[in-house]
């Protein structure tokens, strides 16, 4: 063939590109949370699927129209919206009315998200804040923790979170998540399955949730509290892995991620152990988001180079 | 330990190698009709043109004369006559001028050539002043500035950089394998002459080949020995080559010989050999022709001056190209025209189809910090686009954009698509005017 110079492309370097794409880390994203997706129906019946289809749907409704009204890019396909949907649905009751998931998602995304610039501007987990507003705005409605019609016959309990409780509950019911708790939490089977994924496509470094989940186990321990109860109750894992792991807001440089994980895994504690409330996994993430930026600025490498000269 | 230090550290990336030529032997190109020298071949002042047109000149004259130290002499790599000394509008809208020469078909050598007399620093130095030798790595800086610097007395090391981190590219890999012996004997006059106690050969280790030949080569010699080193980009590039082969940091705006190392490329050196040899400047190049619209990819000697489109033709494509590249794909130089001749201090012509040619379409910055983690400078590439959309020159110095050493990781990394190496490298030219103005 010839030559042609006049349809030749001119562009500044690099010209090839790793394959990853902002699409394909949501994705993954999406296939790490089915396992806890999955896990939710056979725990908490067909309703666990229409409250997340309901959340998803809102979110990314929310997303959609926003942009459209606001006469902006459509983001819709980068799949972040999904995933918003995915985790939120996943800290809700499986009772909840459906009209809450649909007032999480537009808090979450339109407030939390696209008011601060859309994808990539957000100050805070839109997934946390959306849950977090649920929380306060709705506390019975959003800590009704019973399954109307579980699929397989499980011999657990309906009850409160195990934190909340002063019976323990076994602790392989606690890894298999047949006790009552939101969506998502309770199956810490599938949220380990999860990590496995984001792990093997390299989507997430292991760094957040490691040291998270290590400064809770070792604070368990400090205190007297009871490790593995402490690790496998709670959002801990669903927030350790999913939540904590944003990438928008949690530092990007390794010795901040150890920081940021660190923070959280003590502000948990600290309100488990001593707070009026059961649960610290979702206001520990919440402060910590706010901080990312000290973090990253205070925890930069020193270029090579830069360093002090002798 | 290496692996522990780079998951704290970070700094590179692995990039496929599409290596596929690393075994073809290099071929010669049949001789073209005519070829076209610009006067800008290296990175100083333009060279003068010494002939005019209708002149006949042999293989080895001089055809461009170097107007200051910074510049390096241009010589014909063809006999025949000179049809034109003129203007063209060259790469990215700069003029040059350009000596056009149509060959005979003789290649008769020009009777002047002899093997220079080196007995000692003054002459070896002298030898090179007219060898055309820049260096090869690209960059094109003449070569006898560059084993001249100051502090020579405190040099220690030569390294030989033969990372050759590139993707496509084979050129220095051919250089190891079809010409050792006129590396060696370029390492070795360079150790002589410059009185330089040791050299360190520097090979990633996606080339075992060359290594291993290199290495039965050097294994009597004391002064010699092989350095391997990981194939991860940019392990090539000057900084970070000199950190892994000998574990010195170069200061910030500090020149690599401030910490007493001297890098040549494997086939600078290589022609510096040759050169000692026979006293014939260097009026050819080895060139990595490939892409995945290249029909037969081929290692080329070609005559300096050979068009890309003679090239590209011999070789054959199978599509129409979308992108034509001189250089690596990661730092080389997108083309406008096919007919730009091939410079001393190319070293490969990657053609690229239309669909693999387009440009991503970026996204929004999700903050995934792939490109804070991956540059080999430990840079922070999103910072500073931010820091220079808001022409925030205190900020860049704070961040010290100008460390940038332009090797597009943090493009190619990134998941938005988002091109911030180009964005960098205008934050570095802006705090670079910036400062200058300051001072004044």
């Amino acid at each position: 063939m010839e030559l042609h110079t006049s349809h030749l492309i001119v562009s500044p370097v690099p010209h090839i590109r790793d394959a990853v794409t902002t699409q394909r880390i949501m994705f993954n994203v999406i296939l790490a949370l089915c396992p806890a997706l999955i896990a939710s129906i056979v725990i908490f019946g067909w309703r666990a699927l229409l409250v997340e289809a309901v959340t998803v749907a809102a979110c990314v409704l929310s997303e959609y129209l926003w942009c459209r009204l606001r006469h902006k890019e459509l983001t819709v396909g980068d799949l972040s919206a999904v995933v918003t949907g995915l985790l939120l649905a996943f800290n809700l009751p499986v009772t909840v009315p459906l009209y809450l998931p649909v007032i999480g998602a537009v808090t979450a995304i339109i407030v939390t998200k696209e008011l601060f610039g859309g994808v990539g501007c957000n100050f805070a987990n839109p997934a946390i804040v959306g849950r977090i507003t649920l929380a306060v705005s709705f506390p019975a409605l959003m800590t009704n923790y019973t399954y109307p019609t579980p699929v397989v016959a499980c011999d657990a309990i309906s009850s409160a979170t195990p934190l909340g409780t002063d019976t323990a509950v076994p602790l392989l019911d606690l890894f298999l998540g047949t006790h009552g708790g939101v969506l998502g939490e309770t199956c810490c089977l599938a949220l380990l399955l999860g990590l496995g994924w984001l792990l093997f496509t390299r989507t997430i470094e292991v760094t957040i949730p490691l040291v998270y989940v290590g400064t809770v186990a070792v604070l368990s321990l400090i205190f007297q509290q009871g490790v593995l109860q402490q690790l496998l109750s709670g959002g801990l894992l669903l927030g350790a892995i999913f939540m904590a792991t944003d990438y928008v807001t949690s530092p990007f440089t390794r010795k901040g991620k150890i920081i940021f994980a660190l923070g959280c895994g003590i502000i948990t504690c600290a309100i488990r152990f001593w707070g009026n409330m059961n649960e610290g996994v979702s206001y520990s993430i919440l402060l910590m988001n706010l901080v990312v930026p000290i973090i990253n600025d205070k925890t930069r490498r020193t270029p090579m180079g830069g360093g002090k000269q002798k | 330990m290496n692996v522990l230090q780079r998951l704290l550290s970070g700094g590179g990336v692995r990039v496929p190698h599409h290596k596929d030529t690393a075994n073809y032997p290099t071929e010669h190109i049949p001789l073209p009709k005519k070829i076209v020298l610009p006067m800008s071949q290296h990175v100083g002042a333009p060279c003068e043109p010494c002939v005019k047109k209708g002149v006949r000149v042999y293989v080895g004259t001089m055809v461009g004369r170097a107007p200051s130290a910074m510049s390096m002499h241009i010589f014909s790599s063809v006999s025949g006559k000179v049809t034109a000394v003129e203007p063209i509008l060259y790469k990215a809208g700069r003029g040059d001028m350009v000596v056009i020469i149509e060959t005979d078909g003789l290649q008769t050598v020009d009777p002047s050539i002899t093997p220079p007399d080196v007995h000692d620093r003054e002459s070896f130095i002298a030898a090179l002043e007219v060898s055309g030798i820049v260096g090869m790595g690209g960059a094109g800086f003449p070569t006898d500035i560059k084993v001249t610097p100051k502090n020579l007395s405190e040099i220690d090391t030569l390294i030989i950089n033969g990372a050759e981190c590139e993707p496509y590219l084979t050129t220095d890999n051919r250089e190891f394998l079809e010409c050792p012996d006129s590396i060696l004997f370029g390492i070795r006059s360079c150790l002589k002459w410059l009185g330089i106690p040791s050299a360190l050969i520097c090979i990633e280790d996606n080339k075992p080949a060359a290594i291993d030949l290199m290495t039965r080569k050097t294994e009597k010699d004391p002064q010699i020995s092989v350095k391997v080193l990981e194939s991860r980009y940019p392990q090539g590039a000057q900084n970070v080559l000199i950190k892994n082969a000998t574990g010195r940091i170069v200061p910030r705006g500090a020149r690599h010989t401030s910490v007493g190392v001297m890098m040549l490329n494997v086939t600078t050196v290589s022609s510096i050999g040759k050169f000692l040899e026979t006293g014939m400047p260097l009026v050819t190049k080895r060139l990595t022709v490939a892409g995945d619209a290249i029909e037969n990819p081929k290692n080329l000697e070609v005559p300096i001056g050979v068009s890309i489109d003679d090239v590209v033709n011999y070789c054959g494509t199978t599509e129409e190209a979308g992108k034509i590249i001189i250089g690596g794909p990661m730092m080389g130089e997108a083309q406008m025209d096919v007919n730009y001749p091939i410079t001393r201090q190319n070293n490969g012509v990657l053609v690229f189809g239309k669909k693999s040619s387009a440009r991503p379409i970026a996204t929004p910055c999700i903050r995934c910090g792939r490109c804070v983690n991956s540059c080999p400078m430990g840079l922070c590439p999103v910072d500073i686009r931010n820091a220079y959309v808001e022409h925030n020159a205190q900020e860049l110095d704070r961040l010290m954009a100008d460390l940038c050493i332009g090797c597009g990781t943090c493009s190619y990394v990134c998941p938005a698509k988002r091109p911030l190496a180009p964005t960098v490298t205008l934050a570095k030219t802006f705090l670079k005017t910036h400062s200058n103005r300051e001072k004044r």
